[in-house]
């Protein structure tokens, strides 16, 4: 039987981006359906009714919601490439405990810089720079996360990168000055054709900021 | 020698979550208890990023987070599944897991807030229950993934029983059985099961002790 795989996206997404790379490790061919958030379709909204958010990974019809499952789902079900989480139950622990991490703070955080001002960002800079120092720790002298090979923690943490020049830009910063082995690790990802091809160019995320910060009134 | 050891601080519920998944397994453990005003040295070396309990150590490896370590167990010990086979119905239940987790803060926020952000809380909690209600019990399923109880059940442990216990000594009044009849069902069911029977918190004790830390809370807040 054929295999129909579907994704509804939003380009600038990191959540979208994370399972475009996933899809693209594992050589599947798929339909990319991008969503307009403010007109959101009746197929992303009969998939995800809980949440009405993207991602959704709409397989032979079933869908899956929320990124980090879809990642992993699609790690289970196209398990014979590039395998991204280790099979040793403990490093897989370790991965998954390290994904949550990432999930846990960077989106919130990372916002917080963009979306405010004065002391509220100076205290989300700082905020995000620990969490990004805590990240580089993790990552130590390996090439990636996952080790020798792109693995999970990569896929789940990348993204955020195509966001940082915009989080530079807002918060007048430089996070390669503060954490340099995290962007030399974020190049080495970047050189693959599954991220580089999953990844929205920095400039474009920068003015889609500019864009929403006038949208919600922050100066 | 335990090589099992569980970090934990009762009551939370996150603690009991491993607890009841150690019990359903039949593995042993050594239950260590962390006075979380005073932190052991040994709480903080295992679990420096997050600081919490349940922290689990297995023959020296340390693992944290309550549903990362419940996966552990699920991979290491296959007897009694707590998820299911299929891809795609794994990730259904992985999805409510998520949603169980992001939502069951805001059961906390009822007994450690007060005025606006207690009522912000409640709407949180009240909406939560109407996602179960309509969404999570739709079918005659006696569990979350059917006939038997699995990590998604386990997940949902506050508000089967922790939201009851704060509604209660807070005056809130959010899940009623007449507006959430799947859900009142699902919690007898999910209290029937003999180990959560004989292993849930003492509804009275969790009373006092989570009574007193509202006192504090508000307290250091206001001063």
């Amino acid at each position: 039987m054929a295999e129909e795989v579907v994704l509804l996206d939003f380009w600038p997404s990191p959540f979208g981006m994370r399972s475009r790379i996933a899809l693209a490790e594992k050589g599947i061919k798929y339909e990319h359906k991008e969503e307009d958030l403010r007109n959101k379709s009746a197929l992303l909204l009969q998939m995800n009714p809980v949440h009405k958010k993207i991602p959704v990974l709409i397989h032979n019809g079933k869908p899956v919601c929320e990124s980090l499952i879809q990642v992993q789902y699609i790690d289970e079900v196209w398990h014979d490439k590039a395998p991204l989480l280790p099979s040793d139950p403990y490093q897989k622990a370790t991965a998954r405990f390290w994904a949550d991490y990432v999930d846990k703070k960077i989106y919130e955080v990372g916002g917080r810089v963009w979306k405010t001002k004065g002391e509220k960002q100076a205290t989300a800079k700082k905020e995000l720079i620990e969490t990004l120092k805590l990240l580089e720790k993790e990552l130590g002298d390996k090439p990636y996360f996952g080790g020798e090979s792109l693995g999970y923690v990569d896929v789940a943490f990348i993204p955020f990168y195509s966001w940082f020049y915009a989080l530079e830009k807002c918060g007048n910063f430089s996070i390669e000055a503060e954490c340099p082995k995290l962007i030399a690790w974020a190049k080495r990802c970047m050189q693959k054709e599954s991220v580089a091809k999953s990844l929205p160019d920095q400039q474009k995320v920068y003015d889609f900021i500019l864009e929403m910060k006038k949208h919600f009134g922050i100066e | 020698m335990a090589v099992l050891k569980l970090f934990g601080a009762w009551p939370s519920p996150y603690v009991f979550r491993v607890i009841w998944a150690l019990k359903l397994k039949g593995i042993p453990y050594e239950y260590i208890e962390e006075d979380l005003s005073n932190k052991s040295p040994l709480l903080l070396q295992y679990n420096p990023i997050h600081k919490k309990v349940p922290v689990l150590v297995h023959d020296g490896k340390l693992i944290c987070e309550s549903i990362v370590i419940l996966r552990y167990i699920d991979e290491i010990w296959p007897q009694n599944p707590l998820l299911p086979a299929d891809p795609h119905e794994r990730a259904v239940a992985l999805f409510w897991i998520k949603f169980a987790d992001d939502k069951s803060p805001f059961i906390s926020k009822l007994y450690r807030t007060d005025g606006e952000e207690q009522q912000v809380a409640a709407k949180e909690c009240f909406e939560m229950l109407e996602v179960i209600e309509g969404h999570a019990l739709v079918g005659e399923k006696k569990f979350f993934g059917g006939d038997e109880i699995n990590m998604v059940d386990i997940a949902f442990c506050s508000v089967a029983h922790w939201l009851g216990v704060i509604e209660g000594f807070t005056g809130l009044k959010i899940f009623e059985p007449h507006k959430f009849p799947r859900l009142n069902s699902w919690i007898q069911n999910f209290k029937s099961v003999p180990v959560i029977k004989d292993n849930l918190p003492d509804t009275d004790k969790m009373s006092v002790v989570l009574k007193r830390r509202r006192e504090m809370l508000l307290a250091s807040k206001s001063s």
